[in-house]
């Protein structure tokens, strides 16, 4: 059994590097969070988190509930998809999905009814602080929750350490630290109970002796609100940590290492200090699917910036078109000029508004020229180190730039590429404007598109080998064949008398068995009238007389 | 003297027999940098540089006779890698043999075909279905774009078209190249 001794700081720490942006998060935050209308038609795609794509179960026509299973995981790393609300599926196709590359995705389109009557549910277990792990997990599988902090990795498969693996720490991420993006805070000042009941599910599924709630400091209202709520349950054993507000304290690592000063190793996972890491917003997802009964069919997402006349955070049904959203926010301003999924410093642009919100949407803004300002032409890097001063994983981010700028992949990863988190400080301050998140997405994605050529390959090259093989194969056999056809016909046609006279003998032979075989004797013999004997007597005469006669 | 010759012509026999027994005991089948070479090959087997296929082609570079730009399929990238392996310059495709473009796989119109086999036999990696007389259809998923099947069918039936991206195989573009979409929403 390994353990692992983990120890929470005093005195938080402070990242590496990192940038203090100006918050703007007090936009969203004016109005209380507020239940989103449900659109006439929701867009839910079958893929939404990492993974493989859902499998649908109920096909065009078909009418549904709330909450209902509408699409099923076939694999491990995989969710299933409910319906958000009830009404029948009208469609089954590909839609526009928000993701970078503006591509298509299989979605399923629903028509609200507008009754949104829910489905009996058998989420909830009335006994889940003595439940079995296995049990929770299976559970949180079946809600479909995936991780609501960004990535969507789903939340069952972070919830189950591994054999032999003791978790000493259970991490609930509510740092929240980009700017723009309210959607956590929101959530833990309205729904504290769901957080805290969430946390506490997830403490007991993974068995985590400390349980600690890393929030930035800018964050008042939130931190007392979740302390309140703790103090009132009873729970001294949970701790709210408020840590210094510095973009991006909010990366898995970045806030495992504040808390603890524990680095998480390259290539590696947290559980490999023995800390598992969930975002609060799962957490609560978690809570109301297991309390309540009720599978992951909405969040809560920030609409904000200026481009949108009441920036609000709205508990939204997954589906629902952000133009849905921006309108029950009062539409756009005249100042909007972007949209953007995500916040300023990581998110994606989206190239029209007719796009749903998944499970991973937390923010959706829409952006002014000032906010998200037209990119400069870039120049060239001029090595300044600036981008390695503000690096958050402590990588040299020019490095990594010359390479992936030169395609030269195996070098990038040799400059730990993938332990960039693509927070875009470096790009941020950069004085050449070169943008180099940019860069390090083509490299990341270059090299597993590398990775999949090269295992398509090594396919091949079986295929071929099996090919090759085959025909050498084939072509023995026809060469065996023929062989024996020739040996036939080779056969010595005349030989010596004394055989030739066998085989005649031996053909009369096999004659004269056949002759047997078919040859009748007649029955019905016995008590013959003496004229029928005397009609016998005279036809086996007559074939006496004439051998020639065909006999039966 | 007669001391030094003999411990010198004893040591020289000592390790003659050493290397002499790891010749026989290590020996390595096959080539191994022929491995190395085909394992960089994209294994289309399309016989573009005129070998018939990425293994031959390999074995020909092992052996100097063939020169390292005489792959399409492969293109710079291909190119650069044989030229890192074998610590020669990298030099550009030869046009002689194609020109490099993104993947693509074959398709059979269905409605055409005639099921006459010659695509199937011409397969290399024997990614087409089919009978006598019966629809082909080629597998997509193990077609490596080699074009091998085009030139036999009696009834042009079969072309080739560019992969169907997916957002799970989607690539961000070069930074260069990239158009960024600055969409003003429609109010």
């Amino acid at each position: 059994m390994q353990c692992l001794m983990v120890t929470i700081l005093e005195q938080p720490l402070k990242i590496p590097g990192g940038l203090r942006l100006s918050a703007n998060k007090s936009q969203s935050l004016r109005a209380p969070l507020r239940q989103a209308r449900i659109p006439a038609r929701l867009y839910v795609p079958l893929s939404q988190h990492i993974g493989e794509a859902a499998e649908p179960l109920v096909g065009v026509g078909g009418s549904i509930l709330k909450g209902q299973p509408i699409a099923r995981s076939l694999s491990y790393i995989s969710a299933p998809v409910h319906a958000p609300t009830s009404g029948r599926i009208i469609d089954i196709g590909a839609y526009p999905v928000p993701h970078p590359s503006g591509l298509k995705a299989d979605c399923m389109v629903i028509e609200a009814d507008g009754e949104d009557r829910a489905a009996p549910g058998s989420l909830r277990m009335e006994d889940v602080f003595e439940a079995d792990p296995a049990d929770i997990r299976q559970r949180v599988r079946d809600a479909g929750i995936v991780g609501l902090g960004g990535a969507g990795f789903p939340t069952s498969v972070k919830l189950n350490p591994g054999p032999g693996r003791e978790v000493e720490l259970l991490v609930i991420n509510a740092a929240e630290c980009e700017p723009y993006i309210s959607c956590d805070e929101a959530l833990m000042c309205c729904r504290t109970q769901e957080v805290i009941d969430g946390v506490r599910v997830m403490r007991h599924a993974l068995h985590a002796r400390q349980t600690v709630i890393g929030i930035e400091d800018n964050m008042p209202k939130a931190i007392s609100c979740l302390q309140n709520g703790l103090d009132q349950a009873g729970e001294t054993d949970i701790r709210v940590i408020a840590i210094p507000t510095v973009y991006p304290a909010g990366g898995e690592k970045q806030l495992i290492y504040t808390l603890t000063g524990e680095e998480v190793p390259s290539q590696g996972l947290p559980i490999d200090l023995g800390i598992v890491c969930h975002n609060v917003g799962t957490a609560a997802a978690v809570g109301r699917a297991l309390l309540q009964g009720e599978p992951l069919i909405s969040r809560v997402v920030t609409v904000t910036g200026a481009g949108v006349r009441q920036p609000a955070n709205l508990d939204v049904r997954v589906g629902t078109p952000i133009a849905d959203l921006i309108e029950q926010c009062g539409g756009y301003t005249d100042k909007a000029t972007r949209l953007l999924m995500g916040g300023p410093m990581m998110g994606v642009s989206l190239p029209s508004d007719a796009m749903p919100i998944i499970k991973t949407t937390n923010c959706i803004l829409a952006a002014s020229r000032q906010e998200a300002p037209q990119p400069l032409p870039a120049h060239p890097c001029i090595r300044c180190g600036k981008c390695a001063e503000v690096c958050p994983a402590s990588l040299l981010p020019q490095q990594l730039y010359w390479y992936a700028h030169a395609r030269n992949l195996d070098k990038a990863q040799d400059y730990k590429l993938f332990d960039c988190i693509e927070c875009g400080c470096c790009a941020q301050v950069c004085p050449s404007h070169i943008p180099l998140v940019q860069y390090y997405r083509f490299a990341k994605t270059e090299i597993w598109n590398q990775e999949r050529e090269r295992e398509k390959a090594d396919i091949a090259r079986q295929r071929h080998e099996f090919h090759l093989e085959r025909l050498e194969r084939e072509k023995k056999e026809l060469q065996e064949r023929r062989a024996k056809a020739k040996k036939a016909l080779n056969k010595p046609k005349v030989g010596n008398a004394d055989s030739k006279k066998a085989e005649i003998a031996a053909a009369l032979e096999r004659v004269k068995t056949r002759k047997a075989k078919q040859s009748v004797t007649a029955r019905n013999t016995d008590n013959l009238s003496e004229e029928k004997q005397a009609e016998i007597t005279k036809i086996d005469k007559r074939r006496a007389s004439n051998p020639n006669e065909n006999r039966p | 003297m007669l001391t030094a010759v003999l411990a010198i012509g004893i040591l020289a026999a000592l390790f003659g027999l050493l290397l002499g027994y790891s010749a026989i005991r290590f020996k390595v089948e096959g080539d191994p940098i022929v491995e190395q070479i085909d394992a960089i090959l994209p294994q289309t087997q399309c016989g573009q540089c005129t070998y018939a296929g990425c293994r031959p082609y390999a074995e020909a570079i092992a052996a100097g006779e063939a020169d390292i730009n005489q792959c399409p399929p492969g293109g710079e990238a291909t190119i650069q890698s044989l030229a890192e392996l074998l610590g020669v310059d990298a030099k550009p495709l030869n046009a002689e043999h194609g020109v490099h473009h993104e993947k693509r796989v074959a398709i059979i119109e269905e409605q055409v075909c005639i099921g006459c086999t010659l695509c199937i036999q011409a397969c290399p990696v024997d990614a087409i279905l089919g009978a006598a007389k019966q629809m082909h259809t080629v597998i997509e998923t193990e077609c490596t774009g080699c074009e091998l099947c085009i030139p036999p069918c009696p009834v042009d039936c079969i072309s080739m078209v560019p992969l169907k991206q997916n957002i799970r195989e989607w690539k961000w573009p070069y930074p260069e190249d990239e158009q960024r979409p600055i969409v003003a929403p429609a109010d």
